[in-house]
């Protein structure tokens, strides 16, 4: 089992990417923003694509009654995210390593994918829950309140994937360099379960 | 006397005939057939840019504009030499000190030959320079903020106009005087000018980094006018030189008295030899006073020095510096070819181009080859330095550019033409009438060793029926001709402001990547600076009353203040918060004398409001910055001068 030990060893390591490269990316343009406005979504906080996005982001908003874009210190998960990914990142390599020494099953690399994906699943869960209070919860006193055509308040929630139409911007959001890494990083440990399954099995006969 | 009136008489009346002609003709052919590619190759889509930055100098509206080309928009309207209060250049505290001279405030000047920095003889993009002509000032313009950072004065100089050309590394950029004055000035009968008055020719050194401006030397030349300059390049670089007219020194009638001689006289200077001799220790340092007006892009604010002293040079002091060219007749333009081989004299009053050779007038100094001298300065022969002669190629010749593949493009004032020409052969190759009167012609690249000859744009000074009537001053025009083949093409007319009297052009992508679209808050030094809304206040000192304000899209902070006296002198200092691209904010207040502001983001400026009456007075924002740009707006309580109010200010309170 020391090809797939290995590649569950690199795919696990991938996921540190995520401590240098950001794991979603939100742009808003418009007519008159033809260099979109954007922001990128790190596990330790939220950061402008250019120098001063997040604060032309923060006043565009004001108009419509959102509140500022949260500092790192205003999110618990920008402190236990970090934490996370370093915990399965180190889980990763203890078990690709086990592997190699052969002192445990290739199951065990199904099982961190697994885990993985309910912690991954949890966080875009998290990670919609913010979205949507931050684009729902909305200033009473604002300066301009959208309605619907049914006459029910309009709420300013970006996607969480892929492109809308909010007023008068495009939003876009996509996973980023971080994210990628996050899924190909997890891929491969899925490559390292059936690497290791053919090992195992070569190993019996 | 009168037969030279009469043959200036004659030279119109000629001139008139040859361009009925010429209208004619080619009114018929710019109409119909060549319009619609005419449009195409001019045609800049709606979001796409233009090739080239054109900057048109204002002449009398003291300004530098701003175009795009080929489709001749206007893009901005730099103010340099003229208070200018769209953008409170002048008005504001900042910049007032730009507009100081030795002659106090001079809020206006006569803007005319903008040329563009060089690094190994091709375009940097870097700054423009430009001279006032009136009060005599070089100024220049950063080219990332298309904001004039830094104006020169110019001591023992009138009439600042054979400048402001640079070198072909920007050592330096020079400002000849047009009018020769007594040095230092002086209270003395006009009528000895001969042999008393003196020509300066001025070399402001410039520093490589900020391009910050110095005067390294002046060299006291005889009195004569020296019209226009242009820089060696190539091999002869180190070189400069410089048209002149009024050789005779007449000082009345000079459209008579200073057209006697047949030849007046190109001026060669070999300004490295002078600057060995000043480094040194050459020269005379004598009293004068001028100023030097810096902006500091950090502080956004200029201030002004007055300097006491200039070096000046004798020519004859440095044997072997200064030769004179005969050049027929009272020469206007005075252009180096990209070789740097060529310099074509164009005298105005004559029909013929002059074109003399720098090798040939190497080899004339060398072998001594003197036709006398004037005051000292080495005369040399005519026949020795000429290369040629461009024969009858039209009346008034004014000033030519190259394109790089060979030709020159001479302007004819007279016969009102843009004329194509082969440098080695002197053939005229084609002529193009323009509407109506060209003065200067540009090619982008123009006075480098590197021209962008796909376009020619001609100035002209009369426009008559071109466009729109607008009662007895219409616009000036410039016009844009295509040279990119054998012939040329006109391919637009545009309207110009103040005189179009001379240009620089430039491609585009050498400038737009470094064109800066904010200034960062965090590094605005000014010194009344308010970069936090909590530091927003209002600070009373006697009678002066300062205002620290904020402005962000779409509020002042504050926006009431009370406790402000009749007779008080009220310092409004703003600073933008805004950091986007393109939103700047503006405010003005009821009553004050003088400009709005119209504030950059990060910027800080300050004006000054002198409140007459008592009674509560609004002040707004005028630049449409927002969807709620029209609530952008807050008041000052004014009280009698006696009262006892206290100041206060406030946001958002009741
Ligand atoms: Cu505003």
């Amino acid at each position: 089992m020391k090809k797939a030990g290995i590649i569950m060893i690199i795919g696990s390591l991938l996921l540190l990417g995520l401590f240098k490269f950001p794991l979603w990316n939100i742009m808003l343009g418009a007519p008159q923003y033809p260099d979109p406005l954007g922001m990128n979504i790190h596990i330790t906080g939220i950061k402008g694509v250019h120098e001063f996005d997040i604060q032309n982001i923060d006043g565009l908003n004001h108009y419509i009654g959102m509140k500022k874009i949260p500092k790192p210190e205003e999110m618990w998960e920008f402190d236990v995210f970090p934490k996370v990914i370093l915990g399965m990142v180190i889980l990763g390599v203890v078990i690709g390593l086990l592997g190699i020494f052969k002192k445990l099953s290739f199951r065990w690399f199904l099982g961190w994918l697994i885990l993985m994906s309910i912690l991954g699943v949890l966080g875009m869960y998290d990670f919609n829950l913010w979205l949507t209070e931050y684009g729902t919860d909305l200033d009473p006193n604002a300066i301009m309140k959208m309605t619907h055509p049914d006459g029910s308040p309009m709420t300013y929630k970006p996607p969480l994937f892929g492109h809308q139409k909010m007023l008068n911007f495009d939003v876009d959001s996509y996973p980023h360099t971080g994210g990628y890494m996050l899924f190909a990083g997890m891929l491969l440990t899925l490559i390292a379960f059936f690497v290791g399954k053919r090992e195992w099995k070569t190993q019996k006969i | 006397m009168k037969k030279s009136v009469l043959f200036i008489i004659s030279l119109f009346m000629s001139a008139t005939f040859i361009s009925c002609n010429n209208s004619e003709n080619s009114k018929n052919g710019d109409r119909g057939a060549l319009a619609s590619s005419a449009a195409e190759k001019t045609y800049v889509a709606p979001g796409e840019h233009d090739e080239f930055y054109a900057f048109i100098s204002g002449g009398f509206s003291g300004q530098l504009s701003v175009y795009g080309l080929p489709s001749g928009r206007l893009l901005k309207v730099i103010p340099v030499f003229s208070q200018d209060a769209e953008k409170a250049w002048g008005y504001n505290e900042e910049t007032k000190p730009m507009l100081n001279t030795s002659h106090g405030f001079i809020p206006w000047d006569d803007a005319h030959h903008p040329d563009i920095s060089q690094t190994a003889g091709k375009l940097d993009g870097r700054w423009v320079f430009i001279n006032g002509n009136n009060t005599p000032r070089i100024a220049k313009i950063d080219l990332t903020t298309f904001e004039t950072t830094e104006i020169i004065e110019v001591p023992n100089s009138a009439g600042n106009h054979s400048s402001s050309f640079v070198t072909e590394n920007t050592e330096y950029v020079v400002a000849g005087t047009r009018f020769s004055v007594p040095v230092p000035q002086r209270d003395m009968p006009i009528n000895e000018y001969k042999g008393n008055f003196k020509g300066a020719l001025t070399f402001i050194s410039v520093e490589p980094e900020e391009g910050h401006m110095d005067i390294k030397f002046q060299l006291m030349m005889p009195g004569f006018d020296y019209d226009l300059a242009h820089p060696g390049r190539g091999k002869s670089h180190g070189w400069f030189f410089f048209s002149t007219y009024n050789t005779e020194e007449a000082n009345t009638l000079m459209e008579v008295n200073s057209s006697q001689n047949d030849k007046d006289f190109i001026a060669a200077v070999n300004w490295k030899k002078i600057e060995e001799y000043v480094n040194n220790g050459g020269g005379n340092k004598v009293p004068a006073n001028y100023a030097h007006n810096i902006y500091d892009e950090e502080t956004h604010t200029a201030t002004s020095t007055m300097k006491k002293e200039v070096l000046t040079v004798d020519p004859l002091e440095v044997p072997g510096a200064v030769f004179l060219l005969p050049t027929p007749k009272s020469p206007h333009g005075c252009d180096v070819d990209p070789t740097g081989e060529y310099i074509i004299g164009n005298g105005k009053l004559s029909a013929d181009l002059t074109v003399h050779s720098y090798s040939k007038m190497i080899d004339a100094i060398e072998n001594e080859k003197f036709d006398g001298d004037a005051y000292g300065i080495p005369i040399l022969k005519f026949e020795d330095v000429l290369a040629g002669t461009v024969k009858q190629a039209g009346l008034g010749p004014l000033h030519t550019e190259f394109d790089g593949k060979g030709n020159g493009y001479t302007s004819f004032f007279i016969s009102s033409e843009v004329v194509k020409w082969n440098v080695e052969t002197q053939e005229v190759i084609d002529r193009k009438p323009s509407y109506y009167s060209v003065g200067h012609v540009m090619i982008p690249g123009g006075n480098s060793a590197e021209p962008f000859g796909k376009y020619v744009v001609s100035m002209n000074k009369i426009t008559k029926d071109r466009y729109l009537p607008t009662g007895p001053e219409v616009t000036h025009s410039a016009q844009l001709y295509d040279i990119s083949g054998e012939k040329m093409e006109l391919l637009l007319d545009f309207p110009t402001i103040g005189e179009p009297h001379y240009a620089a052009g430039i491609p585009a992508d050498i400038i737009k990547p470094n064109s800066k679209k904010i200034y960062k808050l965090d590094e605005n030094k000014h010194e009344h600076a308010t970069l936090s809304n909590g530091d927003a206040r209002v600070e009373r000192d006697g009678n002066e009353v300062h205002v620290y304000m904020t402005m962000i899209r779409s509020h002042f902070t504050p926006d009431n203040i009370e406790g402000i006296k009749v007779g008080d002198k009220v310092y409004f200092h703003v600073t933008n918060h805004e950091q986007d691209y393109d939103v700047p904010h503006g405010i003005s207040m009821i009553g004050a004398n003088t400009s709005e502001l119209l504030i950059m983001p990060g910027q800080t400026e300050t004006f000054v409001w002198e409140p007459k009456q008592p009674g509560v007075w609004p002040f707004y924002c005028t630049d449409f910055c927002s969807a709620l740009h029209q609530e952008m707006q807050g008041y000052v309580r004014v009280s009698p001068a006696d009262s006892n109010i206290e100041l206060s200010w406030s946001l958002g309170e009741d």
